[in-house]
């Protein structure tokens, strides 16, 4: 048996035994368990990449990116779980729950990013959805439930517009001989490839992801996602979740980018991507929810993530390394946010105010992972931002640098207004400040340590980083 | 033969469209298994018999009487009106679907395919998009997951294109529409039916900016 499939077997064995079990000493180990079996899987892809053996699975370069990232984000996720999960309102059976459909969540995007065959990313695909929305529903009122139906509707349109497009990309594939769906077939045969079928293909695939990923046409149910489940699980959600989605995405590219309808391809994604900037540009002005805002904000850098790609030349690169930063800065926003959730008990930010008073260490967090989000230096998203810029100035597309900059002038303004409120401008009256519980500044550990990488990895990136994301872009033509 | 069962599926679509009963829209889904059964039996000529049966199980059982039973189920259980209360006017309906059907058209004399049968080609997807429009204009959250349901007849049927090649494929998408059915009705039956009384989409409004 494959090493994967080892993996896979033992971390879907612990999420049925944390499904069933009551006992709170019990659960804690399993989900011990599960986070050293993440991080053995990791360590284990990382010293043996591309290992042959696998059927359906390979650790290619932007595999084990994407899984190293999920890997790091993964145990500041289950230790803020932990601390979630300590409120007296969890029964032992929404805990066992939660802890279920976070492994399964963990170990199927994993594995979408690892897969070597479309079918099966699409399988795993699935496996989120369905991890997903039993996050979303954690608090099982009325609310949750919209959210959850909305998402898994909409996901479930989105399953089936990336099985039709693999149905077109097989029709496409039928003049070259071969029925093999996998990625390295699909590189193999690109310029055989049926153009008018794979636009389709393309198209469809393409629309499909942009659930996941959260870009126009589909984002809307990641946002009501991201609000209603509880915000250990949002920050998977805006984070590596959205990687996921980008790895479904760029590996359609990376076949189309090898034929003659990549141009059309671009034209499509660059549509996405600016409407997507446009619409996070419009609802951060007015969105007056935290979370719900953070949510824009990741839909901004993921359109800002396709540009880049669209550009080309150094895009590639930068587009790549922004996803791995943004991940790292949004996810310890989304972590610091229950703490913002204790103190006000309500993530309306009008409900808030004076945020240093009441936990100093927090509202650093918010403070720092706001200017690292909207790319200030010193942040490492400047670096990644800086030069899908370049790459844009280099294509000779100014008018599209000119809007993006102008909307992303806007997105600058309107995040800070709501932060500089929230940490620095007078609560409401009602507010009642004794009752304000102090939280251990330990708690905000893990979101130092998640901006800080993010800084260290923009600015002075290892060597080991550049030439794996080097490697994940070498297909992509010049 | 192929093309009476596929002219009769287009038919249910304009039916579809101008159907103001909900349960006129469960005969529709009932009979549109039946002729994917009849579709599948003809097109597949070369999918072992397991698969065969696999398939018959999936159209005739599944689609054609345990989802309309079980939608039929929900209907009664939480009292929800027979009318599907469109937001548009049927006529507009049926021009647009109409409208649908003749796009797929054009769409196919596009594709320079000569192994391709068109008119599958075609009938898949004006299926698609009609369930998509179903989606769209239909008020009720019932209607919705009925309109999903003639999105997955759609790409039942786009998967008979390919079903003698990659037979893997289509099991797939077999796999997807159980999978995706029982998964959102379930959701539908144990959730939606007790916390939200009238199911419609004017009480899935609360989640906005």
């Amino acid at each position: 048996m494959s090493m994967t499939g080892i993996y896979l077997s033992i971390a879907i064995a612990l999420g049925g035994a944390l499904f069933l079990n009551r006992n709170q000493a019990i659960r804690r180990l399993l989900v011990v368990c599960f986070t050293l079996l993440q991080v053995g899987f990791t360590v284990y892809s990382f010293l043996h990449p591309g290992a042959s053996g696998e059927a359906f699975f390979r650790a290619d370069a932007l595999g084990l990116l994407m899984l190293g990232v999920l890997t790091i984000i993964s145990i500041p996720a289950v230790i803020h779980s932990e601390i979630y999960l300590s409120n007296p309102r969890e029964t032992n059976r929404t805990r066992a729950i939660y802890c279920a459909a976070l492994i399964l969540l963990i170990t199927a995007m994993g594995a979408a990013c690892l897969s070597s065959h479309i079918a099966v990313t699409w399988i795993f695909v699935e496996l989120t959805t369905l991890s997903a929305s039993a996050l979303i529903y954690h608090h099982r009122n009325e609310r949750s439930l919209e959210g959850t139906w909305k998402y898994v509707f909409l996901c479930a349109i989105s399953v089936t517009f990336i099985f039709i497009g693999i149905l077109f990309l097989s029709l496409a594939l039928r003049q070259t001989g071969t029925t093999d769906l996998s990625y390295e077939q699909l590189m193999l045969h690109a310029s055989a490839l049926d153009p008018s079928w794979l636009k389709l293909a393309f198209l469809f695939i393409f629309t499909g992801f942009t659930a996941k990923m959260g870009l126009v046409p589909m984002y809307t149910a990641g946002i009501d996602a991201k609000d209603k489940a509880p915000a250990p699980a949002g920050a998977l959600f805006s984070s590596v979740l959205m990687n996921m989605g980008f790895v479904g995405i760029f590996r359609i590219y990376e076949v189309t980018a090898q034929t003659s309808i990549l141009p059309w391809a671009n034209t499509v994604m660059v549509i996405s991507a600016i409407l997507s900037i446009f619409v996070a540009t419009v609802y951060m002005m007015r969105v007056t929810n935290f979370k719900r805002m953070l949510g824009y904000s990741s839909i901004e850098h993921m359109g800002l993530v396709i540009l880049g790609l669209t550009a080309g030349g150094v895009g590639y690169y930068a587009a790549i390394l922004h996803l791995v930063l943004h991940s790292f800065v949004k996810s310890s926003l989304f972590f610091q946010f229950n703490q913002v959730y204790q103190t006000y008990q309500s993530k309306s930010l009008p409900d808030t105010g004076f945020y240093f008073r009441y936990n100093l260490a927090g509202a650093l967090v918010v403070l720092t992972g706001y200017f690292f989000a909207t790319a200030i230096p010193p942040s490492g998203l400047f670096v990644s931002e800086w030069m899908i810029f370049r790459a844009l100035f280099e294509g000779h597309h100014l008018l599209l640098l000119l809007v993006v900059m102008i909307l992303l002038t806007t997105i600058i303004w309107a995040f800070g207004r709501s932060i500089f409120a929230m940490l620095f401008a007078a609560p409401p009256q009602e507010f009642d400040a004794s009752r304000v519980v102090r939280i251990h500044p330990l708690h905000s550990l893990s979101q130092y340590l998640l901006l800080a990488l993010s800084v260290v990895l923009g600015l002075f990136p290892p060597d080991s980083l550049v030439a794996l994301i080097q490697e994940a872009v070498q297909s992509l033509p010049l | 033969m192929v093309h009476v069962l596929l002219i009769l599926f287009t038919i249910t679509l304009l039916y579809l469209s101008i159907a103001s009963r909900l349960l006129t829209y469960l005969k529709i889904l009932a009979f549109q298994g039946v002729l994917l059964f009849g579709l599948a039996f003809i097109e597949l000529r070369e999918v072992s018999t397991l698969n065969l049966v696999f398939i018959l199980l999936e159209t005739i059982i599944f689609k054609a009487l345990a989802v309309p039973i079980f939608i039929n189920y929900i209907i009664r259980r939480n009292h929800i009106t027979r009318e599907s209360e469109p937001f548009l006017p049927n006529f507009v309906s049926l021009i647009v679907v109409t409208g649908i059907i003749l796009t797929a058209i054009m769409m196919s004399h596009s594709v320079q395919d000569e192994l391709l049968e068109k008119s599958t080609f075609i009938v898949a997807l004006s299926t698609v998009f009609t369930g998509m429009y179903i989606i769209a204009t239909r008020k009720k959250v019932i209607t919705h997951v009925m309109g999903y349901m003639v999105l997955e007849n759609g790409v039942f049927i786009l998967s008979l294109a390919v079903g003698n090649e990659m037979p893997m494929l289509l099991n797939l998408g077999i796999m997807l529409d159980i999978f995706a059915s029982v998964f959102i009705l379930g959701i539908f039956v144990n959730k939606i039916g007790d916390v939200l009384k009238g199911v419609d989409v004017d009480q899935l409004k609360n989640l906005k900016d």
